[in-house]
């Protein structure tokens, strides 16, 4: 095993990512409006923003799904239990104790359990639930039929702010882990540049630097 | 409803509007009749009265005289035919000026007919009792007086039915003007029913003459110059629009040639779907299953600078100055410096409003009186008309309406609201010339035929006026905050999910939860990290 700096988000995957970034905070802020807690912008342009940014990010998602299956990314984010265990001990433990991460990125992993498992519960359960109860919140006049049409909408529309709601919550958690091991800076830079040190096996680096010599940087 | 057939709607809608538009502008009153009645012999003469005019009319418009008598123009009685009440002017109790029997004369100056002096009977039955004149004079000459049982003044003295002073009608030039009615025939009565301009609706008021765009944008000559006939569309003198059984819905429109003619609502002309199909459009017309246009696009009634009365209190009527004469408090200022009354010895106090916000209720359509003989609980606040309706019906919208707050008089053995004989110049016992409501609610009692205790108190009322007058333009639309909103206008309005009035309800304050204790659990963790491990190794913050 040998570290090397190589290319491990391609371009695709940064736009996804940052796209996201603009288009989610886009949706928190204005829906934060909608839902009563600030008044920052008049509710009908809240409306028209928040929906034209849900409609993107949809878009979005479906293009990050195929890139996802097209390119067998999507086996990234299959969690596993191998490894979770210690990964927890360290933000609880080993953290103040000032260990070292106890897990490394390699080739065909690029997040440590804890983090695959959680991106696994946030793209099965929790956007689902945001996109879904956001389909039928928008279309509420193609499926509204008489009296019950009310409790139905308040029912998704809960769901929708729960969801939302727990979405803000990961972003925190998200971006304060930032911070954690070789800072926030360091934690940001793969996701600008799309290089980052991760252990390669001799295979690995052999394959690499005679085939995709652009996504492996001279050792 | 299925996407596809929205969309579809919505474009036929819009198509739909694209020729009504074009075909309103051939059918205003502008328009070139066939007849010019001023080239008529048989109108070229002197006439003694109106009823001499209406026998001349029938010469010809041999079945005009038959269609008004079905009218509730006319007839002033309407049977409801869900709830079976016995309505109508000739019936009902307002919180105005109250009744019509005993009132005769007064109030029957309004009636499209001429003499009906007592409402114990029907009005009168001469084919020639029809008023034409009153809705067809297109000279501006013709008028009632205002306490003329219907007919026209005949001599410079007394006040016209718009309280003007009255003149001598020129009944020849105005028989031969006649052609279809105008704003100002509708407006003479509509305009100023309760006592004066905009007392009692709040929506029709004398600034619909000739409003500016923005004060109404289908009668404005800037807008489509509507007269009020273009929507309540008329078949065999029977008009469409009822304040008693409203049409609150109408899929099917009036539209085409040889279609049926007797709704006026706004969907009408511009569907269920009638914003444009865009993304903003689409949820806007979201709401209209649940929303009145009305609600959005009349934000405030009373507009054009005429007042209306928001306010009566006839418990306080009967005070007399040191001479016993009755007196006057003005001090409502209109905003075109006028004063109106706030305390007058016939009727008490007042209070008035322009630009008023309307208040929201759900509403089917449907309206149940309090009528004289229905028992009432004087310790509550007595709806003199009740509008039903709710959120689960599935029928039932959000309208506004001008709630008009009264405090009238009722007879506190029997709990039933009273006829008051109010007006009566030559009776001793007419309350505005003898200030002594003993003697005028016993003698409205007596000429209603109705049971009376002898005791009477006051009671606290409402009464609700469905506002749908004074449409303003797109662009001035109420705003999508002034309801959602945490004190929003229909922050009493139980029954429908609005976005925006409630960031407190369960679901937001659990999730404010979620994100508070996982910001204060990342400070602890942060905090820790900063004192317990006092950075060896790699961790940087």
């Amino acid at each position: 095993m040998s570290r090397r700096i190589v290319k491990v988000y391609p371009f695709f995957e940064r736009f996804w990512h940052w796209a996201q970034v603009v288009l989610i905070t886009t949706l928190l802020v204005t829906g934060m409006g909608l839902n009563g807690l600030h008044g920052l912008i008049p509710f009908g342009p809240a409306v028209m923003l928040h929906t034209v940014a849900a409609l993107a990010l949809l878009a979005l998602w479906i293009f990050a799904t195929f890139w996802l299956f097209t390119t067998g990314t999507w086996r990234q984010f299959i969690p596993k239990i191998d490894g979770m265990l210690s990964v927890a001990r360290f933000y609880a433990w080993g953290v103040f104790k000032g260990e070292e991460h106890p897990y490394h990125k390699i080739l065909w992993r690029k997040h440590n359990p804890l983090q695959a498992a959680t991106y696994f519960f946030l793209k099965w359960a929790i956007f689902p639930a945001i996109w879904i109860t956001g389909l039928i919140y928008l279309f509420y006049g193609v499926w509204d039929c008489g009296a019950g049409s009310s409790g139905v909408l308040t029912v998704v529309a809960n769901l929708h702010l729960l969801a939302a709601y727990v979405i803000a919550a990961f972003i925190i958690v998200h971006v304060y882990l930032l911070t954690v091991g070789h800072g926030f800076r360091a934690h940001v830079r793969p996701m600008v540049t799309g290089y980052d040190e991760i252990d390669l096996t001799p295979e690995q680096e052999a394959y690499l630097e005679t085939n995709e010599p652009g996504r492996i940087k001279a050792g | 409803m299925h996407w596809k057939t929205t969309v579809g709607a919505c474009v036929a809608a819009g198509f739909v509007l694209l020729i009504s538009g074009a075909a309103m502008a051939d059918t205003t009153p502008e328009s070139h009749p066939t007849a010019d009645h001023s080239k008529f012999e048989a109108l070229k003469r002197e006439f003694a009265s109106g009823p001499e005019v209406t026998a001349a009319c029938l010469a010809c418009h041999t079945e005009a005289s038959d269609q008004v008598k079905h009218s509730i123009h006319w007839k002033w009685d309407y049977e409801h035919p869900d709830t079976g009440q016995k309505l109508g002017k000739s019936s009902v109790i307002n919180a105005f000026c109250g009744n019509v029997a005993s009132n005769e004369a007064r109030c029957t100056s309004c009636h499209t007919g001429y003499g009906w002096e007592d409402m114990s009977q029907p009005p009168p039955q001469e084919a020639n009792a029809v008023d034409c004149l009153v809705c067809h004079d297109t000279s501006g000459e013709y008028t009632k007086l205002s306490t003329g049982a219907g007919h026209p003044p005949m001599e410079a003295k007394g006040q016209t039915i718009t309280g003007a002073d009255a003149w001598p009608v020129n009944l020849s030039k105005a028989a031969q003007s006649v052609g279809a009615p105008g704003r100002e025939n509708c407006g003479g009565c509509h305009f100023y029913g309760g006592g004066g301009d905009n007392v009692k609706h709040g929506d029709l008021s004398s600034a619909l003459y000739e409003p500016a765009r923005d004060v109404d944008v289908h009668m404005s000559a800037d807008g489509q110059n509507f007269t009020c006939s273009t929507c309540h569309v008329s078949e065999d003198h029977v008009f469409a629009g009822s304040r008693y059984n409203v049409e609150t819905h109408d899929t099917l429109g009036t539209g085409l040639p040889g279609h049926r003619r007797h709704v006026a609502t706004c969907e009408s002309c511009h569907g269920d779907t009638p914003h444009p199909v865009n993304l903003k459009g689409v949820k806007l017309n979201d709401h209209t299953d649940k929303v009145a246009c009305q609600t959005c696009h009349i934000p405030e009634f009373a507009r054009g600078g005429v007042a209306t009365k928001t306010v009566w209190d006839w418990s306080t009527a009967g005070r007399l100055d040191a001479d016993g004469k009755p007196i006057h408090e003005d001090d409502f200022v209109q905003s075109d410096g006028k004063h109106l009354h706030t305390y007058l010895s016939t009727k008490g106090d007042f209070e008035w409003g322009e630009n008023v916000e309307p208040y929201y209720a759900w509403f089917d359509g449907q309206v149940r009186y309090t009528l004289q003989s229905d028992e009432i609980d004087p310790t509550q606040v007595v709806e003199v008309n009740k509008i039903t309706g709710s959120a689960e019906d599935g029928v039932s919208k959000i309208w506004p309406f001008k709630r008009m707050v009264g405090r009238q008089a009722y007879d506190s053995q029997l709990n039933r609201l009273v006829f008051n004989h109010v007006w009566g110049p030559t009776t001793d016992t007419a309350f505005w010339t003898n200030f002594d409501y003993a003697k005028s609610i016993e003698a409205g009692m007596k000429a209603a035929g109705a049971e009376y205790s002898g005791e009477f108190g006051f009671v606290d009322t409402y009464m609700y006026w469905p506002i749908t007058h004074m449409v303003a333009p797109a662009e001035n639309a109420m705003d999508c905050a002034e309801c959602h909103a945490e004190d929003g206008r229909m922050v009493n309005l139980a029954g429908i999910y609005m976005p925006g009035t409630d960031s407190l309800s369960p679901a937001g304050m659990l999730g404010r939860a979620l994100v508070v204790l996982t910001a204060l659990g990342v400070l602890g963790h942060l905090v820790l990290r900063l004192f317990a491990g006092k950075s060896k190794g790699d961790d940087h913050v």
